[in-house]
């Protein structure tokens, strides 16, 4: 067993990084009465944060009981589209469910707001927020991570959590992360699209506080592996496209020009139509959440949480990242207040994590959609497919005086003419059965 | 594009705090016998890479959106990119 003992510290915990992950874990640590300084790059906390989905929110009553009626939210989400976009047709699976507003169950968030708010209630938990600093590196004894550097100035602590985010500079930097493959990372490029809250009810077919959640696939992104985004928030929407990197490499489009063309598309330009852009943004996302979060995680002294940790899932349906943010950032806080108990901070005692997350549904969801990324990688769920279902009905609605076919005819027929053949078909079907 | 302007028109409507020293740093030429020159042009959102008339890549690093995607996908040891200096660089209003 390594030396636990750290001479002098400036504060218990260093929590590198305010986003959902940082923020929570720092609150939580601060109201178990520990010493913590929350560190960010920005101007303020939520400056360089951006989100592309809707927040999965009930773990959030863990931490904040009331947050869906204090905290700064946009929508509450209960109509969920799943569109087949194609280039003159789509096909969306409609779900509107108002037992989703009870309790509230996703929330549309605007990050520059919401990350705020979040830091404010870490400064009345008493943690020290520390804006406008970025930490270049960490401070090592022997193995041990015993603190950060930022420009001149060095500050120790017992343990230190990297939340930075997905580029993960602290633990790749150190050495404790390899780079990412690219086939695992995408880029999110978004329009945020000021429009009246009239117009967003009328148009979108929501009332009061509700709102809406479109997940895209197919011509959204040219064929790129990868995905289309919009949802509603009070006085905009957000709308944009995510693409896997090796493939929008492979096929060599402009990230900024798939993005316009679908906001041009006929499908979701009159969604935005006079609409004003108030933002325009891009970050970076993992595809492959399960392959990154199986690196190392922990070191003697250190707690990687968040994206940092690649705690991301895309299970085709939902897109998710700030729930288990929220939830790494409180297992991570668990496993601290354990050891600051038993001024333990060996590789042992930092493991915890691992057991708190697989206690937690981070680690069991994690393990439920290890293999959605590799179904998310067939090709055709991105051309063929779509082009499939809007045939079938197409058959069925196009009332052309030839005499009609029974549904299950009419589809066969459509079948019958795609390029998909019946073993591949079946097989994808069975791949997602187990996958998703 | 129609309504809402070019990417230069529109990362004017964004706030920015430039810091006078860029962030980035590309070794002009393993960027073009590599091919990640021409690639970063493509994928960058913010459109910070463009090629010039010689070949080579210009960088505007103020129009960054420090979202990682060159670090990525330039071919080792070509690129040097890192986060602005803390308080520096894009503050997105909206997120």
């Amino acid at each position: 067993m390594a030396q636990d003992v750290v001479a002098e510290v400036d504060f218990d915990v260093i929590v590198i990084g305010g986003g959902v992950a940082g923020t929570v874990c720092a609150y939580q640590l601060a109201k178990a009465g520990k010493q913590v300084v929350l560190i960010e790059r920005g101007e303020q906390p939520g400056s360089k944060n951006l989100s592309g989905g809707v927040f999965y929110c009930r773990v959030m009553e863990q931490v904040f009981p009331n947050f869906v009626k204090e905290a700064p939210i946009e929508r509450q989400i209960t109509r969920n589209v799943l569109s087949f976009l194609n280039p003159t047709s789509h096909f969306n699976i409609d779900y509107w469910d108002q037992r989703l507003a009870e309790p509230v169950n996703a929330v549309t968030v605007l990050r520059a707001k919401l990350d705020v708010w979040l830091s404010e209630q870490c400064e009345a938990a008493g943690v020290m927020v520390m804006p406008s600093v970025r930490v270049d590196s960490l401070l090592f004894d022997g193995d041990q991570v015993v603190g950060v550097k930022a420009g001149q100035d060095e500050l120790h602590a017992h343990v230190v959590v990297a939340a930075d985010g997905v580029n993960s500079f602290i633990a790749q930097e150190a050495g404790i992360r390899v780079k990412e493959a690219n086939k695992h990372l995408a880029v999110g490029v978004k329009s945020v699209i000021g429009l009246p809250q009239k117009v967003i009810e009328d148009r979108f077919g929501v009332t009061g506080n509700e709102g809406v959640a479109y997940a895209v696939v197919g011509d959204c992104t040219q064929t790129v592996a990868g995905g289309g985004f919009l949802y509603t928030n009070k006085e905009s929407v957000s709308v944009g496209v995510v693409l896997r990197l090796d493939d929008l490499e492979a096929k060599g489009l402009k990230s900024s020009e798939v993005h316009d063309h679908f906001l041009q598309h006929p499908a979701i330009a009159p969604l935005l139509r006079d609409g004003e852009l108030l933002e325009y943004g891009c970050h970076l996302t993992i595809e492959d959440g399960p392959k990154m979060s199986s690196h190392d995680i922990t070191r003697p002294g250190l707690i990687i949480i968040g994206d940092a940790a690649g705690f991301t899932l895309n299970t085709g349906l939902t897109i998710r990242g700030m729930d288990l943010a929220a939830g790494s950032g409180i297992a991570a806080a668990k496993t601290i207040v354990g050891a600051l108990e038993r001024g333990e901070y060996s590789q042992h005692a930092m493991d915890d994590y691992k057991y708190q997350l697989d206690a937690s549904f981070v680690g069991a969801d994690m393990k439920t959609y290890a293999k959605a990324p590799d179904f998310l990688d067939v090709s055709r769920m991105y051309k063929e497919y779509g082009l499939l279902l809007a045939d079938i009905f197409h058959d069925i609605y196009n009332l052309d005086t030839t005499p009609r076919k029974h549904v299950a005819a009419t589809a066969l027929g459509a079948f019958g003419r795609s390029n998909l053949k019946l073993t591949t078909t079946i097989g994808d079907a069975l791949k997602a059965a187990r996958a998703l | 594009m129609i309504g809402f302007g070019d990417v230069t028109q529109r990362l004017a409507g964004n706030s920015y705090n430039v810091d006078e020293d860029s962030h980035i740093e590309l070794d002009q030429e393993l960027a073009r016998n590599t091919g990640t020159g021409k690639l970063l042009v493509k994928v960058c959102p913010a459109q910070v890479y463009s090629e010039k008339e010689d070949g080579s890549i210009g960088i505007l690093f103020a129009a960054c959106l420090e979202c990682g995607t060159c670090r990525a996908v330039a071919s080792p040891g070509s690129l040097k990119w890192h986060y602005p200096k803390g308080g520096f660089g894009i503050s997105f209003r909206e997120g």
